[in-house]
């Protein structure tokens, strides 16, 4: 899909499902297939809302998930497929290629250890550096983060709120990766600091061609940084495509909906809810899983699930307004 | 837009002050170390009028929090006046603040630990009008609790009375404990971050309730830090800065055209929805300083971009600087 | 708010049951077989105590046979150094026992209870006050006190109970000032307090429900304590003697050299019931401070590994 500018992704996921085991025999389709292309250097905002599968995707690229978890799917780092042996083949990678900014990271730090020495274990554990080789690099990556090498043995509690969330964002380069996955990374900043981290992560990827997803629930901050956007929904990605048209041209209810339903500092459009609740992944759904909420649902929405369709240079959607067999019938339902 | 300006204020607070002591210890003590204290509301006038939504907004120890539960009397005040309905509310005692009480309510950021998970919803929202010795009966209490369900947009009211907590959504324990405020028919809510927890398509549903209740004649004082919302949804907008209100106005004056350097850079810094709108963000170095130690002169010169030597010695006031809107006042000298 | 949504995800609501109340005990007295036993156990033993002199088949006073007779048809468990039957004297220690040990689990509940939920409510001086004394208490040797309290207040049950309560509240007390704390911060309380909630109803309704449960289990915890420490204080001669107790059946086969006459069972029936009914204790109140508290498991510790599945033939594929 983004193939079609020439370049290369670094990072591939193809038809990427996890379930998870619950009580009884039964099973929550957590992530249902979705399909995600990196590019070297860029940053793809990754959207939706609680629950809709985003951390459990990139959790699942990491190969983080527990063993009540089980995955399928491919995920191409460079053409190799790191998950066809399952842990075996991940873990080679975990840090060293691809590596991770958690949600709340920075208030993941073990207290009674110093942040350097935090930054520098995992540089010990995949063999890139110990001793003063790791201090040095320590002190150089607290440098690319904002922070002065010499703060380095200071502890956690001595940092504020941004400054260890730059840290973890350290930590997460110690090996240096070429992707970058940040789940939620200015959730609880305040903010000025939010847009600092968000500055930082953008000369990251601009200066060392780092490639980043960045995982969140906040819209705005997906149309300020990142030129490309994934938008997911019960497990599935339903429309993904460059910000700027995802915005201005959206091709899947849920799109338009969730950008109308995000107060803007100047606009003076309606503020609107999306009535009711996601579905429930442990039962298999019949029709789009969007239906029941949508506001331009018509007769094939309760009936099957949507295709993905290419509406778009680079943009895909999957919605059954967009298919040309049911135009007449979708003209019939004004939105 | 409002109904301000034509009937008394509800609330007046005027040259609000809070401060916390810094327990020393016995160690600081024989060391005599000075006694901090906390700066958390440094002097704070605003009012909030019958019919207006009037919104504090400031990143995280700037004082909003303090100054509600301030004027909510959950915490006591070092100086100044609180008037509701004109009677100082300040130093009453528990006794006489009890009618009062009845009249201005409190609404939590945190829906999924407002309300005790021991009691079903029914009990929760009886539970005012028990303290508050309310209704004729059990049959009257019980016809009220219904009522201020379905004021809460919990339709059918008798589907949600039985349940606990647990079963219900975050959008829908916003909404139980706002029908606990909405029982006792009161004439102000303080809505203390009502939305941040909640997913943003359900946001709007809470914020346009709120609305609402706004244009059936409730006060509301709103605290948030997302400028977007309360430039949406208030009528007017204070700005706040380590415990004093730098700028406050209507909140379509002061988030287009803003006066302060604080409010003008926060304001370039929240990101937009639209990806073409966004503006060269003025990203202030530093974090928010310590309330326990505040700068002399002008509490903001540290980070202020356009600090001057005169900045150093005055403590601004608010004032209507040349220019603006009526209503429209800023802490600034150089405004 | 459109009604069609809305009245699809209420019809879901309405679909699921209102939720009992009461459904914690059950969960946790029969979903767990350990706690099941213990109750079983306890339960009996609380029988045998109450129907004690109707089910004693001889006289605990008078002897009915020779000195450490062996066991025999007449008498099941043989007779002790007085010649007295031990199985009635295992049954009437069964009453002192366990009357003893609820009754002191019952004062160390209170006292600690109460000082807990003082101190952990109010919080400030007497909060730093009570736990002052919580403190002292705890640094108290327990044995020299029963004895120094016994020597000093004479030997009779009340006193024993009295003792043993005013000894071991003080877990209890930090237990439940730990408890009411966390409780008093969390948000509904502080709604309900700026709601105009006075302090007794605070208590009463809403932090009370969250302590009971676990004062329950501690209080369970604390009759395995007290009987041990009456079977303690009995066996340092120290007990009431005008009563017979499992502690002072045991001190007297030791006085009585039932090791030289190997009379066995004058010695093992006693201490078998205490640890019987320590054990049965214990199981039952772990079991509720486990059901209580989820976090005491470990297994979430267990090392993430997922499992992979192969991408052909997977079921559900779009």
């Amino acid at each position: 899909m983004s193939e079609s500018n020439g370049a290369t992704p670094v990072l591939s996921v193809r038809d990427l499902h996890v379930w998870f085991d619950l009580s009884e025999g039964r099973e929550l389709h957590a992530v249902q297939g979705i399909d995600l292309d990196l590019l070297p250097g860029e940053r793809l905002g990754l959207v939706g809302e609680s629950g809709c599968g985003k951390t459990t995707s990139i959790l699942a690229v990491m190969g983080l998930l527990p063993s009540s978890a089980a995955v399928a799917g491919q995920v191409m780092l460079n053409g190799t497929d790191i998950m066809a042996g399952g842990e075996d083949t991940v873990s080679p990678h975990r840090w060293k290629d691809i590596a991770m900014v958690f949600q709340g990271a920075m208030n993941a730090f073990n207290p009674v250890k110093r942040i350097g020495e935090q930054i520098a274990e995992p540089m010990r554990l995949h063999d890139v550096a110990s001793g003063k080789e790791a201090r040095k690099q320590v002190g150089e990556l607290l440098e690319l983060v904002g922070i002065s090498a010499n703060r380095q043995d200071r502890f956690p509690h001595e940092f504020s709120g941004g400054m260890r969330q730059r840290a973890a964002i350290a930590m997460a380069l110690a090996c240096n990766p070429k992707v970058l996955l940040a789940d939620e990374p200015t959730t609880a900043l305040d903010v000025m600091v939010q847009a600092q981290i968000l500055d930082l992560l953008v000369s990251l990827t601009n200066e060392l061609g780092l490639a980043m997803i960045l995982v969140t629930h906040d819209l705005p901050v997906v149309a300020q940084v990142c030129k490309r956007a994934a938008v997911m929904y019960a497990g599935k990605i339903v429309e993904q495509g460059a910000t700027d048209t995802l915005f201005h041209e959206p091709r899947h209810p849920y799109t338009r909906m969730l950008f109308q339903a995000t107060p803007d500092l100047y606009g003076d459009d309606a503020v609107l809810s999306i009535p009711g609740a996601p579905p429930r992944l442990d039962r298999v759904l019949t029709g789009c899983p969007f239906a029941p909420r949508c506001d331009s649902a018509f007769h094939p929405c309760l009936l099957e699930a949507p295709e993905e369709r290419e509406v778009g240079e680079a943009h895909v959607a999957s919605c059954h307004r967009n298919d040309p067999a049911h135009a007449a019938e979708a003209a019939a339902v004004v939105v | 837009m409002s109904t301000e300006g034509t009937s008394a204020p509800l609330l007046e607070v005027k040259g609000l002050v809070t401060r916390y002591p810094v327990p020393r210890g016995i160690v600081g003590t024989v060391a005599r170390r000075p006694k901090l204290e906390v700066h958390a509301v440094e002097g704070v006038d605003f009012t909030v009028a019958p019919g207006e939504m009037v919104a504090l907004v400031g990143e995280s120890g700037c004082g909003k929090t303090t100054t509600a539960q301030t004027v909510m009397r959950m915490v006591d005040h070092t100086e100044g006046e609180i008037l509701f309905r004109g009677q100082d509310i300040g130093e009453m005692s528990a006794g006489q603040l009890q009618p009062i009480r009845r009249q201005m309510q409190i609404i939590f950021q945190d829906p999924y630990e407002s309300l005790d998970p021991r009691f079903r919803v029914h009990d929760t929202v009886m539970e005012p009008l028990l303290i508050h010795g309310i209704g004729d009966n059990g049959k009257d209490r019980d016809e009220r609790v219904l009522h201020a369900l379905e004021r809460a947009g919990l339709t059918p009211p008798d589907l949600f009375a039985d349940r606990f907590p647990h079963e219900l959504s975050g959008g829908q324990r916003q909404r139980v404990a706002i029908a606990a405020a909405l029982v006792l028919e009161p004439s102000m809510l303080i809505a203390d971050e009502p939305v941040s927890m909640l997913d943003v398509s359900v946001r709007a549903g809470i914020l346009s309730l709120l609305d609402g209740l706004r244009r059936g004649g409730l006060g509301i004082l709103m605290i948030t830090h997302d400028l977007s919302t309360a430039a949406h949804f208030a009528d007017r907008i204070a700005v706040m800065y380590l415990g004093r209100i730098v700028e406050e106005g209507p909140s379509r004056e002061v988030v287009r055209n803003p006066r302060h350097p604080y409010t003008k850079a926060l304001i370039s810094v929240v990101p937009k929805r639209d990806p073409r709108m966004q503006v060269e963000p003025q990203i202030l170095t530093g974090e928010t300083p310590n309330p326990t130690l505040v700068p002399p002169g002008c509490r903001f010169h540290p980070r202020c971009p356009i600090a001057e030597a005169r900045c150093t010695q005055t403590d601004p006031q608010l004032r209507e600087p040349d220019g603006a809107d009526e209503g429209h006042r800023v802490a600034c000298i150089l405004a | 708010m459109s009604t069609a949504v809305e009245t699809a995800a209420q019809a879901e609501l309405a679909d699921q049951p209102i939720s009992p109340r009461h459904g914690f005990i059950r969960s946790v007295v029969f979903g767990q077989p350990a706690c099941f036993v213990g109750v079983s156990v306890v339960i009996a033993f609380t029988l045998i105590a109450i129907f004690a002199p109707l089910l004693e088949p001889y006289s605990v006073t008078q002897q009915v046979g020779k000195v450490y007779q062996p066991p025999s048809s007449q008498h099941w468990l043989g007779t002790d150094d007085g010649g007295i039957d031990v199985f009635s004297e295992l049954i009437a220690g069964a009453r002192v026992s366990m009357l003893v040990g609820f009754a002191g689990a019952a004062v160390a509940m209170l006292i600690g209870g109460l000082v807990g939920l003082i101190s952990g409510f109010y919080g400030g001086k007497s909060d730093i006050f009570l736990m002052r004394i919580t403190d002292y208490f705890l640094v108290i040797p327990d044995v020299p006190l029963m004895i120094v309290a016994a020597a000093i207040f004479g030997r009779s049950l009340t006193n024993i109970i009295i003792i043993i309560g005013v000894i071991y509240w003080t877990s209890t007390a930090r237990l439940i000032r730990a408890q009411v704390k966390s409780v008093r911060e969390r948000v509904y309380v502080k709604r309900a307090r700026a709601l105009g909630a006075g302090n007794r109803r605070l208590m009463r309704s809403h932090v009370l429900p969250q302590v009971t449960p676990l004062l329950i289990a501690n209080t369970v915890l604390m009759i395995a304590t007290a009987i041990f420490a009456e079977t303690y204080i009995s066996f340092l001669g120290l007990g009431d003697p005008s009563t017979i107790s499992w502690g002072r059946m045991i001190q007297n086969s030791l006085q009585g050299g039932a090791i030289f006459y190997k009379a066995w069972w004058a010695i093992i029936p006693p201490g078998l019931m205490v640890t019987i009914i320590i054990l049965a204790s214990t199981m039952v109140g772990t079991s509720i401070e486990d059901a209580l508290n989820p976090r005491l498991k470990v297994g979430h510790l267990s090392v993430r590994r997922f499992r992979l599945r192969p991408l052909v033939g997977r079921p559900g594929a779009d």
